[in-house]
């Protein structure tokens, strides 16, 4: 009884008050609950990030290797675009076979996956996400084995006299091993964005197509692909973007020369050149430039409403 | 026209009666056409009307093209379509769920099926079909900033752009408010009319199917119980599956026990009564009989004369505006419903556990063959209708 009256008389009592309170309540609750994601943003990203491009700009002693001071020096940048530039070449070049051939192998996958699989549809899912439960490094040493001189690939290749047409004779440490390489660690990013589109495609739509004078390829390309495109555009953005980045194929698959990447350089740059550092902050930094220009574009071109 | 083959539109310009000819469907275990056979004239607007499961939605996928039977065949006119594909036929389909192309605008789903076959004026022709179904205003949007019912005349006017022999509608009001759905049904029945299609309307609902249809056929286990004109088959169900489903009724397990003159004579659960012999589908034995509940009349005193009357308590009584409903409970145990329209200017004030005496017209009544499950499945209709 005396519960039931207190609650009626705390209602009655904050009615005029309760609302603007509540009000207020709300216009700071979500800042609060964004504050750690942007604590952490501003301390380990933006505040690196800046740091990395006042480095890049920095000078160093001519006589006293590995001094520098702070400075505005653009010098580092041309360095990195004339030096370097044929590493860049390669990184977008790796990086865009990679996503192709990715995307080659990823749609028939996701697709048989989506529409075939059936009661294997599970089973094939582990199988694309199985690799992820073993170390990156160690997979791709584990294709350095494969794909090495004496090993089962370039064996086969040599009986059936294709070996010839590799650059040198031979897999291992060229560009080859370098692409599928790449191609292979980057396969899942490229089949679960594209399998997860086809899935959410309502099969109905697709059998409109049939039922609208358009035979299986014309429903394909008129229908199908055109609604797994937001997949599509998530899984070469997904595969593109960290193969550029990606220096750990060039280093185990590729060779010394002639295969390297620009995370090799700044790799190198960073952690084995004295003096190196200004240098491969600005390779980072253009790198970085490099690849949202690119999405950019291609998110302009393609892209799409349904993306985010 | 000009890239597709001759064996393509040789199917495409085929025109005439769509006919089904001992069409069968099996799936792993499960038959869902069982030897279906049907002839829908040119021009008609047909209604397949089932509960869910029967295969009527199988049967309007194979006209389509998107199954095959796995017997039997199917033509348009002389073209025998068996085993040719959806893209080949001049059928098109309004699917229940619709399926608009969600990538395209709505000129472009319109023009979807036009520009597939090759045809320069496609967008012309998407915008005329779009303005038959009002919909021309909204042509430059995307599927999904339309309403469903909108989205319903969408997929209307994609089917009608290309003018098919036969157009499918797969309980395309389904998912739309009473009120829409009603609008729809005048909408569509003014659109066949208008362009003079085949129109086939898959339906679960026998008000739709009844309100719209110049034929409806009533389907269960994959097969046809009864096909007809709306009127014929609420009058004169020929099972007792389609008395219980196109409407509601009064049904009673009996015995044939003699004929009177155009009468058959019968007893039902201790009540004799009389059933034309026109009316009846079983010329002997059992029977199960029945009689529409707005034909039955209530009265307070066993009405003089024709004999067709039995005696009841009342259960429940629903005012419903333009009529009351009574729920009688025989002496048998079986419930009866009757309509009273409501045109007495003084009411006849029943409550339930009032003796009543129900009463009909001999002419009224029909008998089918024997079916105890559908006299139970009627009752548990009808009582459940008020709980």
């Amino acid at each position: 009884m005396s519960a039931l009256a207190h609650v009626g008389a705390g209602g009655g009592g904050a009615h005029a008050a309760a609302p603007p309170q509540e009000r207020a309540g709300k216009s700071w609750l979500p800042y609060l609950l964004l504050l750690p994601g942007v604590l952490w943003l501003v301390v380990f990203f933006i505040y690196p990030l800046a740091q990395l491009f006042a480095v890049s700009l920095y000078s160093d002693y001519p006589d006293y290797p590995g001094y520098y001071y702070q400075d505005v020096n653009f010098h580092n940048y041309v360095r990195a675009l004339t030096d370097f530039l044929p590493h860049f070449g390669r990184s977008m070049l790796y990086a865009g076979l990679a996503t192709f051939f990715a995307f080659v192998l990823a749609y028939p996958l996701a697709y048989a996956m989506a529409f075939k699989a059936g009661r294997w549809r599970g089973i094939m899912m582990i199988l694309v996400i199985a690799p992820f439960f073993t170390s990156f490094i160690l997979r791709t040493i584990a294709w350095r084995q494969i794909l090495a001189d004496d090993g089962p690939v370039a064996s086969v290749l040599k009986s059936v006299h294709l070996l010839g047409f590799f650059p040198n004779g031979r897999i291992t440490e060229t560009w080859v091993a370098v692409v599928a390489g790449l191609t292979y660690n980057f396969l899942p990013f490229m089949v679960l964005p594209i399998y997860s589109s086809l899935e959410r495609a309502d099969p109905r739509v697709i059998e409109a197509g049939g039922d609208l004078y358009a035979n299986g390829f014309t429903t394909f390309r008129t229908v199908t692909l055109p609604m797994s495109m937001p997949g599509v555009i998530a899984g070469t953005l997904l595969t593109f973007i960290p193969a550029a980045g990606d220096y750990v194929n060039a280093e185990l698959l590729g060779s010394d020369t002639g295969t390297k990447m620009v995370g090799n350089v700044i790799e190198s740059q960073f952690f084995k050149v004295l003096g190196g550092y200004p240098i491969a902050a600005a390779l980072s930094f253009t790198l970085m430039a490099l690849i949202l220009a690119m999405v950019f574009l291609y998110v302009r071109r393609y892209g799409t409403e349904e993306l985010v | 026209m000009a890239r597709n083959d001759g064996k393509v539109s040789g199917f495409r310009d085929a025109k005439g009666d769509l006919r089904l000819e001992n069409v069968t469907k099996s799936f792993a275990e499960f038959t869902a056409v069982d030897d279906l056979s049907l002839t829908v004239p040119r021009g008609s607007f047909f209604a397949l009307l089932g509960p869910s499961g029967c295969g009527k939605t199988t049967t309007l996928r194979m006209v389509a093209g998107l199954e095959q039977p796995t017997g039997g065949r199917i033509f348009i006119g002389d073209t025998d379509l068996t085993g040719s594909r959806a893209y080949e036929r001049p059928v098109n389909t309004v699917f229940q769920s619709y399926a608009l192309f969600p990538h395209l605008t709505i000129a472009e789903n319109v023009a979807f099926g036009p520009k597939r076959r090759g045809d320069a004026n496609a967008a012309t022709m998407a915008q005329e079909a779009l303005e038959l179904v009002q919909m021309s205003h909204l042509a430059g949007r995307k599927p999904a900033q339309l309403s469903g019912g909108q989205q319903q005349r969408v997929a209307v006017a994609r089917a009608l752009v290309n003018r098919p022999e036969v157009l499918l509608l797969d309980e395309p009001l389904g998912a739309l408010d009473l009120k829409l759905r009603r609008q729809m049904q005048v909408e569509l029945k003014r659109i066949q009319t208008e362009v003079g299609l085949t129109f086939i309307h898959v339906t679960h609902d026998q008000e739709e199917a009844m309100t719209m249809a110049d034929t409806v056929a009533v389907m269960n286990h994959g097969r046809i119980e009864q096909m007809g004109p709306p009127v014929q088959m609420y009058d004169l169900p020929k099972t007792a599956f389609v008395a219980n489903f196109v409407g509601q009724s009064n049904l009673g397990q009996g015995r044939i026990t003699g004929r009177d003159g155009d009468f058959l004579v019968a007893e039902v659960q201790g009540t004799t009564v009389k059933i034309p012999s026109a009316r009846c589908s079983v010329e002997s034995g059992e029977v199960t009989f029945g009689v529409r509940p707005e034909k039955v009349s209530v009265a307070r005193r066993q009405p003089d004369g024709t004999g067709n009357d039995v005696r009841g308590r009342v259960l429940d009584v629903s005012f419903i505006g333009v009529a009351t409903q009574y729920l009688v409970q025989l002496p048998s145990g079986t419930v009866w419903s009757a309509y009273e329209q409501n045109l007495d200017l003084e009411a006849m004030d029943l409550r339930p556990g009032d003796e009543v005496w129900l009463t009909w017209k001999p002419g009224h009544a029909f008998g089918v063959a024997p079916d105890a499950d559908a006299v139970k499945a009627a009752e548990a209709a009808k009582v459940g209708s008020t709980q």
